[in-house]
Formats: C-alpha cells, sequence, structure tokens
C-alpha cells in the first residue's frame, strides 16, 4: 500500500486553535544573474477552513510567488526562502521532506492555474486526465476512476459529461477547461484551494460563473480558498477577507466590506479609485502615477512613497510596520488614520 | 495536409463538439470518434493509430514497411533460388541480362540478383531496426533525465554526448568496425559501430523537447496536484516530446540503413557470404558500365526502404499531435 498523506499530516484537528493554513512572515528571494529580486518580502495571512481570502495585487506583488511557495513549485534555484514559515495545520511545509511535501499537494491543498489549456496536458484526454488524480492517489482501477471522473465532470456541470470526457483539452472552449481544471483539483477533496487568477483568462459573463461554482464547491465541502487575483470586481462578491500586495508585502488586510467602505492604505484607495463607475461618466479614470518598483532594487522605506499622494518625510526612510487598526484589520502606513479620515469625510 | 473526418453521427457537423459555457445550453447528442467503446477511455495510441489508418503516406509506406518485414523474415516466399547454395551461381552466366526464371539477371559471379536482393533484406533491416532501438532507448532516455533533472546532471550529460558529436560517424564507426572487425559477428558490430555514434542526434532532440515542455503549464499543474518525479517525466514529458523522437528515429532508421551500406561498401560491414544492399552495391561497381542492374537494382531497394521508413515518421509524427487533428 502506497504512503498517504495522512501518514505525513493529522488528518484533522491539528494542533489548538492554529488556523487551517498560515503563512507566517515568508521571504521569497529569487537569485538571479541580475542580483537578488525580492519578490516576498514578509508577507503573513491565515485561511480558515470555509473562507475565502482574496489576495489581490498588480502584477509582479508577489501574490503568486507566495502561492507558489505554499505548494512547493517554485524553482529551487533560482528562487530561495530564506526566512518565514508556511503552516498547514500546524505543520510547517518548508520543513517537510521534497517526498512528505508531494503527498501534500493534490491531496491536502491544491491549485488551479489562470491558463487552463495550457495547465492541461495536450496528448491526453481530460477524463484520462482528472482520472489519473483517482488511480495514483487513490489506487482505484481504471474504469472505476474513469467513472469517478465523468462524477466530477458532471460536478463541475460539464454538458454531457458522459460524452465529453474522452475529448482533448483544446476541444473545449475556455470555460469548459477551467472547469475541468477545476475538477482536476478538487478531485481528492483538498482542505485549502489555491486559485491563481482563475478566471483572468476568460471573458466576464463566463468569469462569474465560475466564480459561482468556486463559492458552490466551497460551500458543499469547507475547503478554505484563496483567491489570487488582480480583479477587484471578481473579489467583492465571493471573498470573506481581502490582503492587499505591494512589492512583496501586505499593506492592507480586512474583512472585505470594510475595505470597500473605507480603505486604510493609499495603495488600496487608488486601486478602489481607479474601478470605473457609472457617476463618473465623461470625467477622467483615476490611475495610479507612477510604476510599479523594481523589486531587483526596492525602494527604501515605503515600498509605495515614490507613488503616494500622502508620502511625508518619514515614508521615505522608515518602512511602516502592519499597524493593528482593529482586530480584524491592519494596515501598513503611517498614515491609516489619516487614510480611513480621508475616506469618511 | 488532409484532414480525415471521424464519423460522426448523422446531421451532425463537427464543429459542433464545442459546447457553449452556457450551463444550461442542452448538450449535443455527440458521437465521438469512440462512440462504439463507450466507457472506454481513448488513448493517445487509439486514437493515433484511428487517424493513421486514414493517411495515404501511412499505408503505402506500411505495405512497404510490411512486405520487406516479410521478405527479410522468410525470403523464401519470394524466391525459390537459395543464393548461399554456390550450386545456384555459374561464373559462365555472369552479368546475364534479365531472362525467363532470373527477373533481374546475373551479377558478377553468375548468381541471380533478385534472388540476392531478397535475402539482403534481412542484414539491412535488422541493423536499421535494432540500431534505431537501441539509439532510441540510450539517446531517449538520457535526454529525458538530463531535461528534467537540469544542472549537474545535464552538463555532465550534454558534454559527454558532444565529445560523441565531434566524431564524424561514419569515420568513427569505420574505425570501431575495423578494429574489432573478425572477433565478433559483423552485423552485431556494424549495430554496436552505428550505435555509438547514433545516439547523440536523439539525446539533443529528447533533451530540447523535454526542456520545452518541462516550463509548460501543465507540467508545473501535474506537479502542484501531487505527480511524482517519474509520472512527470514518463507520463507527461515523455508522451509530449516522444514526436519528434519518433520523426528522427525513422529518418535515422532510413539513415542507418544507408549507413550500413557505406561501411559494408567500405569492406568493414557486411561480410561475404552474408549478403547485404551495402556489399552488393560495391560487388558491382567495378563493372558498373557493362552491367548497370547489379548496381542499380539493391540501390532501389534501399532507396524505396528508407522512403517507406522516412514516409511513416512523418505520418506517424502527424498522428500523435492531436494539435494537427
Amino acid at each position: 500500500m502506497k504512503k498517504t498523506s495522512a501518514d505525513v499530516l493529522p488528518a484533522v484537528g491539528g494542533q489548538g486553535n492554529e488556523p487551517l493554513l498560515a503563512v507566517d512572515n515568508l521571504h521569497v528571494e529569487f537569485h538571479t544573474r541580475a542580483g537578488v529580486v525580492r519578490a516576498v518580502n514578509g508577507v503573513s495571512y491565515t485561511v480558515a477552513p470555509g473562507e475565502t481570502l482574496a489576495v489581490l495585487g498588480e502584477s509582479g506583488s508577489g501574490k503568486s510567488v507566495t502561492a507558489q511557495a505554499i505548494m512547493g513549485i517554485l524553482d529551487m534555484p533560482p528562487a530561495v526562502i530564506p526566512k518565514g514559515e508556511i503552516r498547514f495545520k500546524g505543520t510547517d511545509l518548508l520543513k517537510l521532506s521534497e517526498h512528505d511535501r508531494t503527498h501534500v499537494r493534490g491531496q491536502r491543498i491544491a491549485m488551479i492555474f489562470q491558463d487552463a489549456l495550457s495547465a492541461l496536458n495536450p496528448v491526453f484526454t481530460v477524463g484520462w486526465q482528472i482520472s489519473e488524480m483517482f488511480r495514483v492517489h487513490r489506487g482505484m482501477s481504471k474504469s472505476e476512476a474513469m467513472k469517478k471522473a465523468v462524477e466530477l465532470m458532471d460536478r463541475v456541470r460539464i454538458p454531457a459529461a458522459k460524452q465529453r470526457v474522452h475529448d482533448y483539452p483544446h476541444q473545449f472552449s475556455g470555460g469548459m477547461r477551467q472547469r475541468i481544471m477545476i475538477a482536476m483539483s478538487i478531485a481528492l477533496d483538498p482542505e485549502v484551494l489555491i486559485a491563481d487568477e482563475p478566471t483572468t483568462a476568460l471573458d466576464v459573463t463566463v468569469q462569474a460563473q465560475i466564480m459561482e461554482l468556486l463559492a458552490e464547491l466551497q460551500r458543499e465541502s469547507q475547503m478554505g480558498l484563496i483567491l489570487i487575483t488582480h480583479d477587484l470586481g471578481v473579489v467583492a462578491d465571493v471573498a470573506d477577507k481581502i490582503a492587499v500586495m505591494y512589492a512583496g508585502r501586505i499593506v492592507e488586510n480586512a474583512p472585505v466590506y470594510d475595505i470597500y467602505k473605507a480603505p486604510a492604505h493609499p495603495y488600496t484607495k487608488g486601486l478602489l479609485d481607479s474601478i470605473p463607475r457609472v457617476d463618473q461618466k465623461g470625467h477622467e479614470l483615476y490611475a495610479i502615477k507612477g510604476l510599479p518598483p523594481n523589486l531587483l532594487d526596492l525602494p527604501t522605506g515605503c515600498a509605495f512613497h515614490p507613488r503616494c499622494p500622502l508620502r511625508q518625510e518619514n515614508c521615505v526612510t522608515d518602512a511602516p510596520p502592519l499597524y493593528e487598526i482593529s482586530g480584524t484589520r491592519g494596515s501598513a502606513c503611517h498614515y491609516w488614520r489619516e487614510v480611513l479620515d480621508g475616506e469618511r469625510r | 495536409m488532409s484532414n480525415p473526418t471521424p464519423p460522426v453521427g448523422p446531421g451532425l457537423p463537427e464543429t459542433q463538439t464545442m459546447v457553449s459555457d452556457t450551463v444550461t445550453a442542452p448538450a449535443p447528442e455527440r458521437q465521438g470518434r469512440h462512440a462504439k467503446k463507450s466507457g472506454k477511455p481513448a488513448s493517445l495510441w487509439t486514437d493515433a493509430w484511428y487517424d493513421l489508418r486514414r493517411r495515404p503516406t501511412f499505408i503505402i509506406s506500411m505495405i512497404i514497411i510490411v512486405v520487406l518485414l516479410v521478405m527479410s523474415i522468410w525470403p523464401s516466399l519470394f524466391t525459390s533460388i537459395d543464393p548461399f547454395n554456390a550450386r545456384s551461381c555459374d561464373l559462365a552466366t555472369a552479368r546475364q541480362g534479365p531472362s525467363a526464371g532470373h527477373v533481374f539477371g546475373r551479377d558478377n559471379l553468375g548468381c541471380d540478383l533478385y534472388a540476392r536482393t531478397v535475402y539482403g533484406a534481412r542484414n539491412s533491416i535488422v541493423i536499421g531496426v535494432l540500431t534505431t532501438v537501441l539509439t532510441t532507448v540510450i539517446g531517449g532516455l538520457l535526454g529525458i533525465i538530463a531535461g528534467y533533472r537540469s544542472g549537474i546532471v545535464d552538463t555532465v550529460a550534454s558534454r559527454i554526448t558532444e565529445i560523441f558529436f565531434a566524431i564524424p560517424s561514419i569515420l568513427g564507426a569505420l574505425l570501431i568496425a575495423a578494429t574489432f572487425r573478425g572477433q565478433y559477428n559483423s552485423i552485431l558490430l556494424v549495430i554496436i559501430a552505428l550505435s555509438v555514434l547514433g545516439w547523440p542526434m536523439v539525446y539533443r532532440i529528447m533533451r530540447a523537447a523535454v526542456i520545452t515542455a518541462k516550463s509548460q503549464d501543465f507540467v508545473v499543474a501535474a506537479k502542484a496536484l501531487g505527480a511524482g518525479s517519474g509520472r512527470i517525466m514518463f507520463r507527461h514529458l515523455l508522451p509530449n516530446s516522444l514526436a519528434s523522437v519518433i520523426v528522427v528515429g525513422t529518418i535515422n532508421l532510413g539513415n542507418f540503413i544507408a549507413a550500413e551500406a557505406a561501411l559494408s561498401f567500405l569492406g568493414v560491414g557486411v561480410q561475404s557470404p552474408d549478403i547485404s544492399w551495402g556489399l552488393m552495391i560495391a560487388d558491382a561497381r567495378n563493372r558498373f558500365l557493362e552491367a548497370p542492374l547489379p548496381l542499380v537494382i539493391p540501390a532501389v531497394f534501399l532507396s524505396i526502404t528508407v522512403l517507406a521508413f522516412i514516409m511513416l515518421g512523418d505520418a506517424v509524427r502527424d498522428a500523435l499531435d492531436p494539435k494537427l487533428r
């Protein structure tokens, strides 16, 4: 009998009131020829069962790298994790052997990718790929596994699953492919699902369907969902809490309602202000000035200071810690009070 | 390129396989190409086979190859003359033109040319096939490991390969075959000489294909969903890199048959009294202007064989690539 994930990690519970997944002060660097790229600089967040955490940020903010570090799919080298912990039910995944981590991947923590066409193997039918999960990890026979694959395809609402199970990935439309990717990732009932921009490659109506599907699956199985996105519209409906990332750090975290009502960081405020609104028709759309920082050479002090409209002298020299605003809320801005007040004006 | 349409249910065009994203949309009753054995997964190979059977290049090359294979296994089916029997040759009739019972005439020693050509197929095919299998296994295995592991493993394997690559293959094979000549079976020696110098080509193709495939999302996704190294290498990387290796393999097969002919022509390959096409060409060259047939006939057989394998390689490549369908 093969070693199962239960041998590696406790099946349920974990230690005391440990959250399901906790990322703690994670640092990730890439050692490249041009120098050290500090992609993640002390990120911490937690996910509870049944909870949806949205990780928000622009390209290069480190949100995907954090997710890849959780999955253990970073190429090391060039990637290095000099500091930090990733605790799954109290066990630090970074301390597990590569062999043990293979048992965590897919079975306890699974991931879906942005572009489902390239994330599916082009030479095998989708049924083969979904059923492979059962054959490899559950030791099922071919026909049994195929039956389960059809069930799963039904569960992610693929019409005529029984016939389509023999089709190749390229024969499906974008939305259907993402459903197949989701089916593969939930095949082994993972406790945490990481969705890395699952709807970015899809058109708007399909985006809504996929988000709805993810929310439904989450309700059924009570898994923790980490939703990585740069789309504020996607986040509002499904997320419980939001972590906003900038230059490899979390600049604000808060329950979703609070952040939309009144952001406590100038960067979050800038993001919210740059959403087009009907009542602004005819006005110029707001945009955050400047460019994202060069990760090879981060600005001193607060990484956002070169673009910040509220910049003061100490922003250039002192890096702000993540100030606690309330029990569930934090902001990495020296002037979070002013940002909050400005919003309530 | 002709893309044969799979049998589709009555009145259902192939375009209907794209189901719309609307969940409530009625699903078209699709009769897949494997509808008759529903419930059974259609593997890459079943689909490729389905596709191949409809390709004229595949059918033609396969007919030629099957005939050649039968010829090399049971040559007596094609001719009643046994060329290994000295009594079937008659020096008095040397270089005689085609006549009844001797369709291609006789060679320099008065032996029946047709019978010798038929019996020569075996050595050419055996050498071609075994050398291809050997080089593909060695080069492919090393290539997939070097490509997947990268780093020091890749560096070492690649430098070793380059050393072998630097040796001109006919010259190297000539050296190996000449050095060990007489110590081993001459056919085995040709296979080894060609394999030792032939695998780096396959290695390079495989390694490049694996490196390309490795960076694709589906390999990362497979890893993220819990696949181990072995599974990633042989389930995800190998099938996606195989197409180019198969093409190179079949082209190589033709080249190896030609290389065998060259070695035999130079006198270090297959030795008399064994028969091979290369040897026959070598024997006939002195009297080519007087009697062209003893050279032309084995040369034509050689060309057709090489062509058939290259055509097969082409067809298989197209069939194995699902995106081309």
